[in-house]
């Protein structure tokens, strides 16, 4: 880990991300907006899986509405994050915070594609929505990963600050 | 303006805003609490403009929206501003006289505007169509305007947002 943080820390990449100021605030309000759209379409469809909002419409819209943007933020979120990791990799790559981070991120992640392929089973199997006797289930994803999720949140800002 | 440093100088002297500036957990913490409550003013906020946009939720009708998405709105709004507040207090001085946190003050000041513009006028002459499904026709170009507007202030209130801690 440590060769990779020095070697990422003199590409020239690093150095570029470094020095020209406006990029990491930059890249950093990218990153926000991108969570902002995670938050909030995971908290509808987390809140839905609880029971707690939402439920004049089926699991299965639910999901159909809001795990593209799930994806789709996600993918701007890695590579927002790439650059600032490229930019101060020993402010990350080596912070116990941000690897607890990537850890809750990858169970976040894990969480989601076995509700998906649970939803996935039980469509193909030609129920209308996830399956009644799946309905435990489903409130232990909806708040496991909303807690994952607001873990993702706090760690990413005590990056700054601890680890 | 002397009255204005005053005040602001009390406001950073009381005991909570000494207590907020001089612990080291208590700032990253209630940061903690504004940054996740912004991300869900901001990305409720998203579904509605983008909704009016025409961007996504095409075949929800927007009054279904705005009733399930906005009370969610303003509970995190409230905490978001409760966090601000404190935050702003423990260095009062500071903060109001950097471009950044002015900047981002104005910003939220245009969206109420916004916001009020489309509730007050916008919002009732919705047409009909709009009311359900996109197919029989969109929100109508008011509406478009208001959802770009409010997207474009609340990307430039994160971005001042982001920008304070840098000066």
């Amino acid at each position: 880990m440590k060769a990779l943080i020095h070697w990422l820390g003199n590409t020239e990449l690093s150095t570029l991300i470094k020095t020209v100021t406006w990029i990491i605030p930059g890249v950093q309000v990218i990153h926000i907006l991108a969570i902002s759209v995670v938050v909030a379409s995971m908290g509808m469809l987390d809140l839905r899986l609880l029971g707690w909002a939402g439920k004049r419409h089926s699991i299965a819209e639910y999901a159909s509405r809001f795990l593209p943007w799930l994806w789709g933020a996600l993918l701007v979120l890695l590579a927002s994050g790439s650059i600032l990791i490229i930019g101060e990799p020993e402010r990350s790559l080596g912070n116990l915070v941000f690897q607890l981070k990537m850890a809750l991120l990858l169970t976040a992640v894990a969480v989601t594609l076995g509700f998906r392929g649970l939803l996935v089973r039980d469509l193909s199997a030609g129920a209308s929505d996830l399956r009644p006797e799946h309905g435990l289930a489903a409130k232990i994803v909806g708040g496991v990963s909303l807690c994952l999720w607001v873990g993702i949140v706090t760690a990413g800002r005590w990056i700054a600050y601890a680890g | 303006m002397s009255t204005l440093a005053d005040t602001l100088e009390r406001l950073e002297t009381t005991r909570l805003a000494t207590a907020i500036s001089e612990s080291t957990w208590a700032f990253p913490t209630i940061e903690t609490v504004h940054v996740l409550a912004i991300t869900l003013v901001v990305g409720s906020i998203a579904m509605v403009d983008l909704r009016l946009l025409g961007l996504s939720l095409r075949r929800r009708p927007i009054a279904e929206l705005l009733v399930e998405v906005l009370p969610w709105t303003w509970t995190s709004f409230v905490v978001a501003v409760a966090s601000g507040a404190l935050l702003f207090a423990s260095a009062a001085t500071h903060y109001w006289g950097t471009a950044p946190f002015r900047a981002k003050m104005l910003l939220l000041a245009l969206a109420g505007a916004n916001m009020l513009v489309f509730h007050l006028a916008v919002q009732r002459r919705l047409p009909a169509a709009a009311a359900g499904d996109d197919s029989r026709g969109g929100p109508g170009a008011a509406a478009k305007l208001c959802g770009a507007i409010s997207l474009c202030l609340w990307i430039g209130i994160v971005g001042c947002g982001r920008w304070i801690g840098f000066v």
